[in-house]
């Protein structure tokens, strides 16, 4: 697949502190891109940048082998992480201001169908929910038929249920083709949504692949986990098992599941709150940076 | 910046318009404000009573008439050096000098239907036999006539400034331009748009106040409308272009408050909003002349109080024009999205 949108080795620095370092992305045309990261690490500024809204202090960014000019500014949609909409003026209202200012635009009841807008059409911007109001900026960055679409951190702040649902209309544009570049800090986002992803800390790309290659690479075994009441503190070494406490449990690795769990029925460990998982991203950034990803 | 798109452009005003006319706080404190001081002033300067006497004295030194001394030291009366005499005479014919003086040519001016010229008259007595008497005759100028262009200034002045400088202060600050930046709007276009539905909006509301008030006060206006409406139109230009100044770069709400107090208070004291500066110092006068509603208010009073043309108000016209003109390219030159 050709690039659509190429970042080569991007540099921010505020005076002596070095936003963003180094950061080299290619994104692949059609795909979702997943830009990963604790808060702090450098990813809002990355794609600032790839948006065109921040200049690097040095580097270069890429829209179809081109600089960022006129034709991104188009073909661009883009779902900042805070964006305030002027006052006193309805979605309605809000949705044609957005459509008049691009040259080419989708019909915009489709838009509004998509993005579920029709109950709160005349509503002022100002009295929308928290999930409303998420459609409502996903439905202007998507009001100009977007070849990439940029999502920054777009369900922080979202109860579950509104999270699930912006995902379910991440994956309808998803089946459109379009690009999409995702920035989050909800690893279980990432792996629902990301064909591809770049994880950053300290204004670095630590690790980049596809969700499932980077665990595969990094991970060979499963995770058992038990209430740490329930386990002999020195069973450890007895039983030569890897393992470490978190919070209230006790967390097993284990390359065989089968062999583990005679091993602790064998040394009459209750086995009735055992809950086996496999390694997420979430344990990825751990094992990288040795650091919980939300600390 | 790429050509100006009138698609964008009519947006952008649109959105704005919208904007300012659906919020009713701002709306009414524009109306409201500026009806509310000159129908103040009306009612308390409606009897137009003072003890106050106000004499001009054109060259003279008071010892050069040691017979006049008794009255030059009565007390209640404000002598006014006087350097220009037509002015003079002019401000006699308005009522604005209740008597004038010239004592090195032994003459006095007061108007015959001045009831205060009068009283002055035959408080100079036998003192001021030596002199001769010249009369002229106008109708007084109430302080509600000379305050009503001010008032209308001040008020194009807050909404200029705030109007303009403030809210896009705002929009930076809440994310407001970030969002539109990341559209095709351009910022000449973003810009165009704030500047013409601001001014088109001040344009209405003064002149629906100015209608309103002169319904019930009855303004004096020997000039012509068009005159006066083409310096609402340059004053208010002036006064938006120095908004965009403040709006070109700053972020912080708190400061740009800051700045345009600073920018509105000097104004609205030394602009000729409330009193005259005539009798204060030079160099107050002068800095007034620096300020731009300075000239929209002599403009206008020229206009409504002299019957001046435009031609005889050029001077303060090209004065707004062109500091319009500075302030646009100044404020183009630092404008930033972000």
């Amino acid at each position: 697949m050709p690039l659509l949108l190429e970042a080569r080795d991007l540099q921010k620095h505020y005076g002596e502190v070095k936003a963003v370092n180094g950061v080299s992305l290619p994104i692949k045309e059609g795909t979702c891109f997943g830009l990963l990261g604790p808060n702090g690490a450098g990813k809002t500024t990355t794609v600032e940048m790839m948006e065109g809204i921040l200049t690097p202090t040095s580097g270069q960014v890429l829209y179809r082998g081109e600089p960022l000019g006129t034709r991104f500014k188009e073909e661009a949609g883009i779902m900042f992480q805070s964006t305030a909409l002027q006052d006193h003026i309805t979605v309605q209202e809000i949705l044609n201001l957005f459509q008049n200012l691009y040259v080419n635009c989708r019909p915009q009841a489709e838009v509004i169908e998509q993005c579920a807008l029709e109950d709160f059409l005349n509503r002022d911007s100002k009295k929308l929910s928290g999930g409303q109001r998420q459609r409502l900026l996903l439905a202007i960055s998507l009001i100009n038929d977007p070849q990439v679409l940029f999502l920054d951190e777009p369900t922080t702040g979202l109860d579950p249920q509104s999270r699930r649902n912006f995902w379910d209309l991440v994956h309808t544009i998803k089946t459109q083709k379009k690009t999409v570049i995702l920035t989050t800090h909800y690893m279980e986002e990432a792996y629902e949504l990301c064909d591809e992803i770049a994880i950053m800390d300290h204004g670095q790309v630590i690790a980049s692949g596809s969700p499932y290659g980077l665990l595969k690479e990094h991970f060979s075994h499963s995770v058992l986990s038990l209430p740490a009441t329930e386990v002999p503190k020195d069973i450890s070494s007895s039983l030569n098992l890897t393992m470490h406490r978190f919070k209230d449990k006790i967390e097993i690795f284990s390359d065989d599941i089968n062999s583990t769990l005679q091993l602790l029925m064998q040394n009459q460990i209750p086995l009735d709150h055992l809950q086996i998982r496999s390694h997420t991203l979430e344990d990825l950034f751990l094992e990288l940076t040795g650091r919980q990803l939300r600390a | 910046m790429s050509n100006i798109s009138l698609k964008r452009f009519i947006a952008a005003f649109i959105a704005r318009n919208r904007e300012f006319l659906r919020d009713r706080t701002a709306v009414s404190w524009n109306i409201v404000m500026p009806v509310l001081i000159v129908m103040g002033f009306a009612f308390a300067f409606t009897t137009d009573s003072s003890d106050l006497f106000k004499v001009g004295l054109y060259e003279g030194k008071v010892q050069s008439k040691p017979q006049l001394q008794h009255f030059l030291d009565t007390d209640h009366i404000q002598f006014i050096e006087i350097s220009d005499l037509q002015t003079a005479i002019t401000k006699v014919e308005r009522h604005q000098l209740d008597m004038l003086l010239d004592l090195k040519r032994s003459r006095y001016w007061i108007n015959q239907t001045s009831s205060e010229g009068y009283i002055l008259e035959r408080m100079l007595g036998n003192d001021g036999g030596a002199l001769k008497k010249q009369t002229v005759s106008g109708d007084a100028i109430r302080y509600v006539d000379w305050l009503a262009p001010g008032v209308f200034g001040m008020n194009i002045m807050f909404a200029s400034l705030f109007g303009v400088g403030y809210s896009i202060v705002r929009y930076r600050k809440n994310g407001v331009l970030k969002r539109l930046r990341a559209t095709p709007l351009t910022a000449l276009e973003f810009l165009t748009a704030q500047v013409v539905s601001r001014l088109w909006l001040i344009l209405l509301v003064t002149t629906l106040v100015y209608a309103g008030t002169n319904y019930i006060v009855g303004f004096r206006m020997y000039g012509s409308y068009l005159d006066l409406f083409l310096v609402l139109v340059a004053g208010t230009m002036c006064l938006i272009s120095l908004g965009l100044i403040i709006a070109a770069r700053m972020s912080s709400e708190e400061a740009a408050n800051g700045i345009l107090n600073l920018i509105t208070i000097p104004m609205m004291i030394l602009s000729g909003v409330w009193f005259s500066l005539e009798g204060s110092s030079t160099l107050a006068q002068k800095f007034a002349l620096l300020l731009p509603l300075t000239h929209f208010n002599d403009a206008a009073r020229a206009i409504m109080l002299d019957g001046a043309t435009l031609v005889d108000v050029s001077g303060n016209l090209f004065t707004l024009i062109g500091m319009t003109l500075v302030c646009m390219a100044a404020a183009a030159y630092m404008f930033r999205w972000e």
